[in-house]
């Protein structure tokens, strides 16, 4: 994922070239050059590496979680730590690794896809990136206050959340950070996609990556500032005395949770959206073939980000709506399933009769076609009122979201960086050990998420250290699963450091049916600049 | 590595799996909890079709993905076709998945307001969740009137690992909510505190108890038994020990049961005008003490700060005696310490004066008569 040793050597080889009489890296050297770069590559290697840091540190609070859960009774962590690993394996989980890491994929990839030189606002790209370690500092921080971290879940329901020390508030600053740094990184993906496209680059011609970054920004610039409010209502209840979610008061717990999925909603496709775009290049480059119904995919994505936010109380079933706003909320989220499925039919249809081969992208990416299905269908499952009051705050929505997250996006993450690695680093990673890492990774994670379905449906409630005993030998898979997943990831992280240190040299184009600009137009490893003038497009 | 290499390692792993799949020693639940309300019926059943749908679609359509997989190879020597585009097949895909949606949602529907018709209930009771416990009140119906506190019935000491689990580990209360069978119970939820949820999963429902505001759900139990659920929405430390029991019986034993009830409760009502000794009401606050303080105060008296603070020298248990009854008549605000007036005056009298006379504290008693006169 760093490009930085090529990139030198780029330096010297075409610097004189292009005759620039700056230096490529901003004129500094060693740390600084990542503090101050505004290149866009350099920033998409600061937000894969955030995200990899961020994902292992999560990692690790996951294994606190399923080391707990191991066996019935209370061993090694008493209930308030436990709810703080719960709460801060999911916030660091979706705003410090899979959101950063799709961040990181735009930011390498869109200006290469369009044939543009860099991102339209390259500072505000370094400040973006920037907000970033500060937020998971205060994160992090709030373990070492009076209190320790907030005990109140990722989503963060009042009134507990006035119950709860100054890690809170850290919480709360962190997640306004969080949300400034999105929003700066999706005006700037918006400005981009729509003024620095190369002649000829229409909007439907870009590649389905594009695209889907192109929705997800704007559905990050309508969502985010829902969060911020609903966080900042929960600081003031905390200190200054308002009453937003206090029925003492006149305010409302519920209105808490409408706001906060008011966004949460939008943000599972935040998350997905990406992740369908990586996986709609990883499919037609291996299976040699034109992705099948490019218009249709266009579309169907549009139609998930709108109707994503008219869905949002599907998360809260049993608060106790009238009868008339459950069923408008089952009817809208059972016609998410419809574009969905027009996406899954579309991917499946572009292998039909392609020329297939299977290197670790295109297992990633069949891993996530068939395990996110899996999870898209259970969120069918969940979206009948009747079966979700069943169903609602047990291990059956643990593992149906885990499906969807993890399944989904981590693996279409997976995908896009074998897939990219080459042209990013130059060298091509050692496709033996890429495949150990995909097996290790399917295996575990079904071991891990598969059985919880099944101590959803015999009633083990989310969010307990400790549990009744007929729900011990699902857990004691689980939390083996757990700790084989967590280790698997290992050898990511060294298939990566050994592609960069002494992978073979990559050709320009290393995969037959890739056929995107990066691909066609720039060589590998892809230079520190590039497409300074335009390409010119059939 | 070579290839056979992983081929070896994934077997390897998969035997790894079964091996952990035999080794572990409860039996497995794998489904849904049986029935006991034809509400919970009508979930399995829902459950079960649309667990059909989806197995059929998820087969065919990966049916397809692997049928690929397997025959369009290039290894194999599959020359890939160029066809990107298909109308016909796009709308049939669209439209298909919209009908059997459409087909789908007609049942899913009447069963929606069935579980939203709470009218003409036989029995009212109020849950109210508390920080953690949950307090039945009998409001209408046979039984009116009746008051329980529901607290976790099993030991610290199972918790913690010290003794054998008992078979009902963590699904077992002090007092178990009664009610009749085949009489349409009505629950309305509220709490005191934080947002809690009622569930028990043998009956087919769900409902938050949401704070300054009152919720409502119904079951008509078709089983005598006894069925166990948990708070289900995270209310802080001890979420995961709230455990909910309700028992149902047969008319005549909930009549019999409503009857000792009532006598019971004008017998155990302690005159608040009684003066105590003070091993009398320290004894009598230690129970009081273990039943609502202990899972947040310690047994020690240590709490465990700064969300919960020490008792053991403390400056409310050691310093005047007004300010101690206000706490716990009151609770104080924007903490976990909530009000405990639903205890009668005895009681919090026994309990503040067990505060004030264990572990390293000397502060004397109070009477019961103290605390009626300081309840506003």
């Amino acid at each position: 994922m760093s490009s930085v040793p090529h990139a030198h050597d780029h330096d010297h080889a075409h610097g004189h070239d292009h005759g620039h009489d700056h230096g490529h890296h901003g004129g500094y050297g060693g740390i600084m050059r990542w503090i101050t770069t505004t290149n866009h590559k350099d920033i998409g290697t600061l937000y894969l590496w955030f995200s990899f840091i961020m994902f292992m540190t999560g990692g690790v609070m996951a294994m606190v979680i399923r080391a707990e859960l191991f066996s019935p009774g209370l061993q090694i962590v008493d209930p308030d730590f436990f709810n703080q690993m719960t709460t801060m394996h999911g916030l660091i989980m979706v705003f410090g690794a899979i959101m950063p890491a799709f961040v990181g994929f735009a930011n390498w990839q869109i200006p290469m896809m369009i044939g543009a030189p860099d991102m339209a606002f390259a500072r505000l790209n370094n400040w973006s990136f920037w907000l970033l370690p500060f937020a998971a500092s205060l994160l992090m921080l709030s373990f070492f206050v009076p209190g320790g971290a907030p005990g109140v879940g990722w989503t963060m329901y009042a009134p507990l959340t006035v119950q709860m020390g100054m890690g809170m508030d850290l919480t709360i600053f962190a997640v306004h950070l969080l949300g400034m740094s999105s929003i700066l990184g999706s005006i700037n993906i918006i400005t981009t996609i729509l003024n620095l496209r190369a002649p000829g680059m229409t909007l439907m011609r870009m590649p389905l990556f594009v695209w889907t970054w192109l929705i997800t920004a704007y559905l990050l610039v309508a969502a985010m500032p829902v969060l911020a409010g609903a966080v900042t209502m929960t600081l003031t209840d905390r200190h200054f005395g308002t009453t937003f979610f206090n029925a003492a008061g006149g305010g409302d717990p519920v209105l808490y949770q409408h706001i906060f999925w008011f966004f949460g909603h939008p943000e599972v496709y935040i998350i997905a959206l990406p992740a369908f775009g990586v996986i709609s290049q990883v499919i037609p480059a291996f299976s040699r073939k034109p992705l099948f119904g490019y218009a249709s995919m266009v579309y169907a994505t549009s139609a998930i980000a709108i109707i994503s936010f008219i869905v949002w109380a599907h998360h809260m079933y049993t608060v106790g709506m009238p009868v008339t706003g459950q069923l408008f909320f089952m009817y809208a989220t059972m016609i998410i399933a419809v574009p969905t499925g027009v996406k899954v039919f579309n991917w499946v249809a572009t292998m039909w009769k392609g020329s297939l081969s299977f290197e670790t992208p295109m297992l990633f990416a069949l891993g996530f076609l068939f395990l996110f299905t899996l999870g898209g269908f259970t969120g069918l499952v969940l979206s009948l009122v009747p079966v979700d009051i069943q169903l609602q705050d047990t291990y059956y929505v643990v593992a149906h979201f885990h499906y969807v997250m993890v399944a989904g996006a981590l693996f279409s993450a997976f995908a896009g960086v074998y897939f990219w690695l080459p042209k990013w680093t130059g060298r091509m990673y050692d496709e033996t050990l890429g495949k150990i890492h995909f097996w290790l990774t399917l295996i575990f994670f079904n071991m891990i998420f598969f059985v919880q379905h099944f101590l959803g449906l015999a009633g083990m409630p989310r969010r307990i250290p400790d549990y009744p005993l007929m729900f011990e030998t699902w857990n004691k898979i689980s939390s083996i699963g757990a700790f084989g997943f967590g280790l698997s990831q290992l050898l990511l992280l060294y298939v990566v450091l050994k592609c960069i240190r002494s992978g073979e040299p990559a050709p320009q184009k290393p995969w037959e049916g890739a056929d995107s600009l990066e691909w066609t137009h720039l060589p590998t490893p892809v230079p520190y600049h590039t497409f300074e003038t335009p390409p010119v497009l059939k | 590595m070579s290839s056979q290499s992983v081929r070896r390692i994934f077997l390897l792993a998969c035997a790894f799996a079964a091996a952990a799949a035999c080794g572990a020693a409860q039996a497995v639940e794998w489904n849904l909890q049986p029935a006991a309300s034809p509400m919970a019926a009508e979930i399995h059943a829902l459950h079960e079709y649309v667990m059909i749908l989806v197995v059929v679609i998820f087969v065919g359509v990966f049916g397809f993905m692997f049928y690929s997989c397997y025959a369009h190879r290039k290894s194999k020597g599959h020359p890939a076709a160029q066809f990107h585009e298909n109308t016909t097949v796009e709308i049939i895909w669209t439209v298909i998945p919209a009908i059997i949606l459409v087909i789908f949602a007609w049942p899913v529907t009447k069963a929606v307001i069935a579980q939203k018709d709470t009218s003409a209930p036989e029995l009212t009771i109020k849950a109210t969740g508390i920080q953690w416990k949950w307090d039945y009140e009998y409001l209408k119906g046979e039984g009116e009137g009746i008051h329980l506190v529901s607290t976790l019935a099993t030991p610290r000491d199972q918790i913690e690992g010290r003794e054998a689990k008992g078979e009902h580990y963590l699904l077992e209360v002090d007092n178990d909510l009664v009610v009749p069978i085949g009489k349409k119970v009505r629950i309305l939820t509220t709490a005191a505190d934080v947002v809690h949820a009622w569930w028990v999963p043998a009956l087919g429902l769900k409902q938050d108890a949401i704070p300054g505001f009152i919720r409502d759900t119904w079951f008509k139990a078709t089983k005598v038994g006894t069925y166990r659920g948990q708070c289900a929405e995270l209310c802080g430390k001890e979420h995961g020990f709230m455990p909910i029991v309700v028992k149902v019986v047969s008319q005549e034993d909930y009549s019999q049961w409503v009857g000792e009830r009532k006598k019971a409760l004008l017998a155990a009502a302690d005159d608040p005008n009684k003066t105590w000794t003070l091993p009398d009401l320290v004894a009598r606050g230690e129970k009081v003490y273990a039943a609502n303080c202990v899972a947040c105060h310690q047994a020690n008296g240590k709490g465990t700060p700064p969300a919960f603070p020490p008792l053991d020298g403390s400056k409310v248990a050691t310093g005047p005696k007004a300010g101690h009854m206000d706490i716990v008549l009151n609770g104080k605000p924007n903490t976990a310490m909530q009000s405990f007036k639903q205890l009668s005056d005895t009681e919090i009298a026994a309990v503040i004066t067990y505060e004030r006379n264990s572990w390293g504290n000397k502060a004397g008693e109070v009477q019961p008569a103290e605390v009626k006169a300081r309840r506003k």
